[in-house]
């Protein structure tokens, strides 16, 4: 049976996690190879690596850091963050990433979800969206972009069943009514998304607990789900995590 | 020598990666003189099959796969080139294994592509020597190989059973992606490396 996915996702800023990462079995908590090893090993089925460069100048970091990633870890990968053409996608692909993540550049450009999907295929084109909650839209929600910042007047369901359309081969749905605050997923906006596409779903934003990865695969019917500070922080411990939504009925990978 | 086919598919380089944690040095190579006389062949795969078949015919390497003895490993896309057709593309493949490549039915309620780590069992050949029944792999496809005599391994995925793997002699094929599978994983590129 396919298993429901745990992904932790690290922050990388000029190569480097960012946000208050304490693991002090690492010998350099910056480090996001070693974090990503670390994973690995401690059974997350997949990592995001969200790149925070602000300068264009700093971006070969990134490069370089998939390059290290793809030669230690052996789980696969997504690279989000700033990627806005094939060139950039190819750059980050050819280091040995599985799948990027595209977000404002789509939005501003949907073709852009049609282009990369023919060239490198759909299989590893992320659509990155991030909604807050507009009872103005059809669905309920809104698509937002630059992290939030911008409100874009595009229904949030429309946009994924677009973006699927154009070939995109996986949604991950961030709620930014949710993200940050540790009270549990967006599970309605999920569901509604999920609930209405056929491609995979993950759902990330407002994990506190073990018990709101349940309700987001149970209630809000997603694929994967994914999360940052609760890992970063030992808040919730991926072993534990599995052994608990097994016990709950949900079909988790586990080992490593 | 391990021979990596270099044939535009992507995702080469977590293939080099992953036999270079083994401690073992591929060399990517489109060249059918060095493809010939490796001592074993990887044939990675993420792509689309026509074009990955076009692109083995313009480098002249269509009839040296299907002649080599030696261990042969074809991954994913490179495990469904080597079926005698897919749907993908409606495109005729190298004929190895005489099944032909199906795409997951639309309509039965299950996200296609199938997505992410999933069980395999009815474990059998050399590659499986140290897995266990129902260890998870990690697959990422929109089209499958039904089961048949040839099939090593079985998955199932919301009820329909394909092959995760076929044999034909020397010709092993995996549908998941072993350079990805973790330790699982790890563990049948080390049996392929040792077959």
């Amino acid at each position: 049976m396919l298993a429901k996915r745990i992904i932790p996702c690290l922050d990388v800023k000029d190569g480097r996690t960012v946000k208050g990462v304490n693991f002090v079995d690492l010998r350099d908590a910056g480090s996001a190879v070693d974090l990503a090893e670390l994973y690995s090993r401690t059974g997350a089925d997949e990592l995001v690596f969200l790149d925070i460069t602000a300068t264009v100048e700093n971006r070969g970091t990134m490069t370089a850091l998939v390059r290290s990633v793809s030669d230690r870890i052996s789980i696969p990968f997504t690279v989000g963050g700033g990627i806005r053409s094939e060139d950039d996608v190819d750059r980050i692909l050819s280091a040995g990433a599985d799948k990027i993540s595209v977000n404002s550049a789509a939005v501003r450009s949907p073709s852009l979800i049609d282009t990369l999907s023919r060239r490198f295929g759909s299989q590893c084109v992320v659509l990155a969206l991030d909604a807050v909650t507009n009872p103005a839209m059809a669905s309920g929600y809104e698509t937002v972009v630059d992290g939030g910042r911008t409100p874009t007047g595009i229904d949030a369901l429309s946009w994924a069943r677009e973006a699927e359309s154009r070939g995109c081969g996986e949604i991950l749905v961030t709620s930014m009514d949710a993200d940050g605050t540790k009270g549990g997923f967006a599970v309605d906006l999920t569901r509604v998304i999920s609930g209405n596409i056929s491609i995979p779903v993950i759902a990330s934003g407002g994990a506190g607990t073990m018990a709101d990865f349940r309700e987001v695969f149970v209630e809000g019917m997603a694929d994967a789900a994914l999360a940052a500070s609760v890992f970063h922080f030992h808040e919730i411990d991926i072993p534990e995590l599995k052994e608990y939504l097994r016990e709950n009925g949900i079909p988790v990978r586990m080992g490593r | 020598m391990i021979a990596v086919i270099r044939y535009g598919a992507g995702n080469v380089r977590s293939v080099l990666s992953a036999l270079g944690r083994l401690g073992v040095d591929g060399t990517l190579t489109a060249d059918p003189d060095m493809i010939r006389s490796a001592d074993r062949v990887i044939f990675p795969g993420v792509g689309e099959a026509s074009s990955a078949m076009a692109s083995l015919s313009a480098s002249g390497l269509i009839d040296t796969i299907r002649s080599l003895r030696q261990p042969f490993l074809g991954i994913c896309l490179g495990m469904q080139l080597m079926c005698a057709y897919s749907e993908e593309g409606n495109t005729e493949c190298l004929g190895v294994i005489p099944s032909p490549v199906l795409r997951f039915p639309d309509g039965r309620g299950f996200k296609i592509p199938h997505m992410g780590w999933n069980t395999v069992s009815s474990l059998s050949g050399a590659l499986f020597r140290d897995v266990k029944e129902d260890e998870y792999m990690y697959f990422v496809h929109s089209f499958y190989v039904p089961v048949s005599e040839y099939t090593s391994a079985v998955c199932s995925y919301d009820g329909l059973e394909f092959s995760a793997a076929l044999v034909n002699d020397n010709f092993f094929l995996t549908q998941f992606h072993p350079e990805k599978s973790g330790d699982a994983g790890e563990r049948v590129l080390k049996a392929f490396l040792e077959a």
